[in-house]
């Protein structure tokens, strides 16, 4: 027991200081690209040429376009961009509301919209989430769950992920919705009692992500659902914790603007 | 090895000529006989040919015998069974089936796999009505008869943030009989995809193919490009390499000691281990941006660099975080209230879990002493003279210990590796690759050995991408762990072989 103790007690506190404070994030973490479109070359679309996901939309003075909700933050655009026209910044910030929301153009960040008064009434201080895998790698998963540990701690905001659909305030749904997985994700969601939010983590649940076009699932969660909109998209391959706990956050209303202590430390 | 088969080492690319075609009898009678005499099969995997016809190639190897071995028949009907005396291949017999029609004639318990279309059309095995509409974990299950025998049926959609699967326990009162994992709800075309590469998109495709093996996945690959095309990555590209895939096996280690400390309740570790995980997946957030390490490793090389600053640094924060792991890992071995819940549960007897072909953690916790890195090794580890790590019980109890144990020297390695850099580049230009060529690519990942296959067409393309991740193996054996557990331990079990869905599933 002495030596349980012990050991606990070498360990002192584990929890980053996030949104109070610095998220820390690593020297080269790839968080929102910010586009620079008039360093375009004329003609040039090396950027587009190694993109593994046509998240690079449109190239060009006029028109280079990431689409952060195919991006798998990779980082080869930019290494491949002789212009610096792409630059990866380490802004956490990605989740959106709205499916065009994800397309960054320039290099302001957007953030993402709260709930409505009701619905953040409801959900605001206490919100029952139930994550459903439909395909995918396993990868948002493991930092799903990573954003309960003693790290990241979801739980200190109220949120948390429940065993089962019918304890639920709604669904976070990984993957890009396989044929397989198609059937039990509409079961999940019609055990969920409404009002209920769907929730889209990772680039495969919002746009396929890599495995866009397979003839074996879907492009990601739009329309999976037969007349279901999704109310939060969390882009990333897979998103970071804290990429995902600002998104929710912002969500529930319960972070706001572009106050600095809700950024990351400074590169 | 008999002398009919053509060798090839781990990412040595032969023409595919050199793979002898044999009579379905002499592939066969080869084929029981090696893995009868202890070797194992790496993959074994089918592709179209004209007629209707399917060139089936089995890939095996030894522990003692660093090179693979490789042969062929040309199936053009059903082909009789080896699951029976051989039930290592049960799985691969019953994919085959699944993706080219293949029927394995007499096999012992004939279902798909994944439930997913062929890759060729034509009469569907189970005489299903194709396009298949999307279902898997479809009946019918092994079922046990008896009046006080009932039926627990879990998933796909479990209780806590984990991949799809559906269980069925057959139970008497609460203690377990049987249990059959039906998978294949994470399908997703992998190998579909793959083919006709290499794109843009491959790296970025092998690297999810199980998200906590991304870097295990990517190296495979990599090797195997590298082979199809005549090259090798420089020294310093292969010591990062190892460093990630160390890194990798570190962090899911450390995270599966925490894992089962969390089922059992014991929380110290529990919540010491998820912190400490942390560690280990930021140093390779350090190294390439990427926690799980994607967009590290291409072929060629590796994308990224450290100054010799930035090594010391992440060598000494390595050092750090494991002699916090050592300490909450000692911890947990000694409680008695520990050792109650894993001393003697699940066990896989040695000789079973030679049988079904266990690899990894899973295989070496039941005596079975393989490990790619040691008996397949590329540089650097050819000069790391890696011993597997091996226990004898096959218990929830060892299958930890061999976490700990291979942790243990990964955090070693990474820090001794980060230390001695290799001078010079980190990557080198691969031209395309060579047409009509076979190679098999195999690294030991932290659930076990990595197989991926490759065959390209006369114009270098993928014309077949088969891959293997080590939980097609090992699913078995949590099932056949399962047998005369009570119910409840299931949690825990399953946390002890730590299997992908989504790598099995594809
Ligand atoms: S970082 Fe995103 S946009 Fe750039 S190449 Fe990678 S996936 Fe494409």
């Amino acid at each position: 027991m002495i030596g349980i103790l012990r050991a606990r007690l070498r360990l002192g506190h584990q929890t980053i200081a996030f949104p109070g404070g610095a998220a820390r994030l690593p020297a080269r973490f790839r968080g929102r690209p910010a586009l620079a479109p008039d360093r375009c070359a004329a003609g040039c679309a090396a950027c587009a040429d190694v993109c593994p996901t046509g998240a690079v939309l449109g190239t060009g003075a006029g028109g280079l376009a990431i689409d952060a909700g195919a991006c798998v933050f990779c980082g080869r655009c930019q290494e491949a961009c002789p212009a610096r026209a792409i630059v990866f910044t380490r802004d956490h910030r990605l989740a959106m509301r709205a499916r065009e929301e994800l397309v960054v153009r320039g290099d302001a960040p957007t953030l993402a919209r709260a709930l409505d008064g009701r619905m953040r009434r409801l959900f605001g201080r206490s919100l029952k989430l139930r994550q459903v895998s439909a395909g995918g790698c396993g990868g948002c998963e493991a930092e799903l769950n990573a954003a309960g540990n003693v790290q990241f701690d979801l739980g200190r905001f109220g949120i948390q992920f429940v065993a089962s659909p019918r304890h639920a305030d709604g669904l976070v749904v990984t993957g890009p919705v396989g044929a397989n997985m198609r059937d039990a994700l509409r079961r999940t969601w019609e055990a969920t009692p409404a009002p209920r939010l769907l929730v889209a983590v990772g680039a495969c649940a919002i746009s396929g992500g890599v495995f866009a076009g397979s003839p074996v699932c879907g492009d990601g969660l739009d329309g999976a659902i037969d007349g279901v909109p999704v109310d939060l998209y969390v882009p990333g391959c897979p998103p970071h914790p804290v990429t995902l706990i600002d998104g929710l956050l912002r969500l529930l209303g319960r972070l706001e603007g572009d106050r600095p202590e809700s950024l990351a430390g400074a590169p | 090895m008999p002398g009919r088969l053509q060798r090839a080492r781990s990412g040595e690319a032969v023409a595919e000529a050199a793979v002898p075609v044999l009579s379905a009898a002499d592939y066969q009678g080869i084929l029981a006989d090696t893995l009868a005499a202890g070797h194992r099969l790496l993959a074994c995997w089918g592709e179209p040919r004209p007629e209707g016809r399917v060139l089936v190639t089995a890939a095996i190897a030894g522990d003692r015998d660093p090179t693979v071995g490789l042969l062929s028949t040309l199936a053009g009907g059903p082909l009789p069974s080896l699951a029976g005396e051989c039930p290592a291949v049960h799985l691969f017999e019953r994919e085959l089936a699944e993706q080219l029609g293949v029927v394995p004639a007499g096999h012992p318990w004939f279902k798909p796999v994944r439930f997913e279309p062929p890759l060729r059309p034509g009469p569907d095995p189970w005489g299903r009505t194709l396009p298949l509409a999307g279902v898997a974990g479809v009946p019918p299950f092994f079922a046990v008869e008896g009046e006080e025998v009932h039926e627990v049926a879990v998933g796909p959609v479990h209780a806590g943030v984990i991949e799809p699967g559906h269980f069925r326990f057959q139970c008497h009162g609460e203690s377990v009989l049987h249990l059959e994992i039906s998978l294949g709800y994470q399908h997703r075309g992998v190998e579909r995809l793959l083919a006709g590469g290499p794109t843009a998109r491959t790296v970025a495709l092998v690297e999810s193919i199980a998200g906590d093996t991304a870097v295990g996945h990517a190296l495979a690959h990599a090797r195997a490009v590298e082979g199809l095309a005549g090259v090798e990555a420089p020294p310093r590209a292969a010591a990062l390499r190892a460093v990630a895939l160390e890194l990798e096996r570190l962090a899911s280690h450390v995270g599966g000691l925490g894992g089962l400390a969390a089922d059992i309740g014991f929380q110290p570790t529990a919540s010491a281990c998820g912190a400490l995980r942390a560690e280990f997946l930021n140093a390779l957030a350090e190294l390439c941006g990427n926690r799980f390490g994607r967009g590290l490793v291409i072929p060629g090389g590796v994308r990224f660099d450290l100054s010799a600053g930035e090594a010391a640094a992440l060598a000494a924060r390595i050092d750090r975080a494991w002699a916090q792991v050592e300490g909450t890992a000692r911890v947990f071995f000694r409680a008695a209230s520990v050792r109650n819940r894993i001393d003697g549960i699940g066990v896989v007897a040695p000789r079973l879990a030679r049988r079904l072909g266990l690899v990894g953690p899973s295989g070496r916790a039941s005596g079975i002493a393989t490990d790619a890195r040691a008996s397949h090794p590329f540089p650097p580890y050819d000069a790391a003279r890696l011993t597997p790590a091996v226990q004898e019980a096959g218990d929830v109890a060892a299958r930890a210990r061999i976490r700990r144990d291979e942790a243990a020297w990964s955090a070693a390695f990474v820090a001794a590796a980060l230390r001695a850099l290799p001078p010079g580049p980190v990557a080198v230009a691969v031209p395309p690759p060579r047409g009509d060529r076979l190679v098999i690519s195999l690294v030991e990942g932290w659930r076990g050995e990595i197989c991926h296959a490759i065959r390209t067409g006369a114009d270098g393309r993928f014309a077949r991408y088969k891959v293997v991740d080590p939980s097609f193996h090992d699913w078995m054996g949590l099932q056949v762990a399962l047998r005369g557990q009570q119910i409840s331990d299931f949690p825990l079990c399953n946390k002890s072989f730590d299997l992908s869905y989504a790598g099995h599933d594809l």
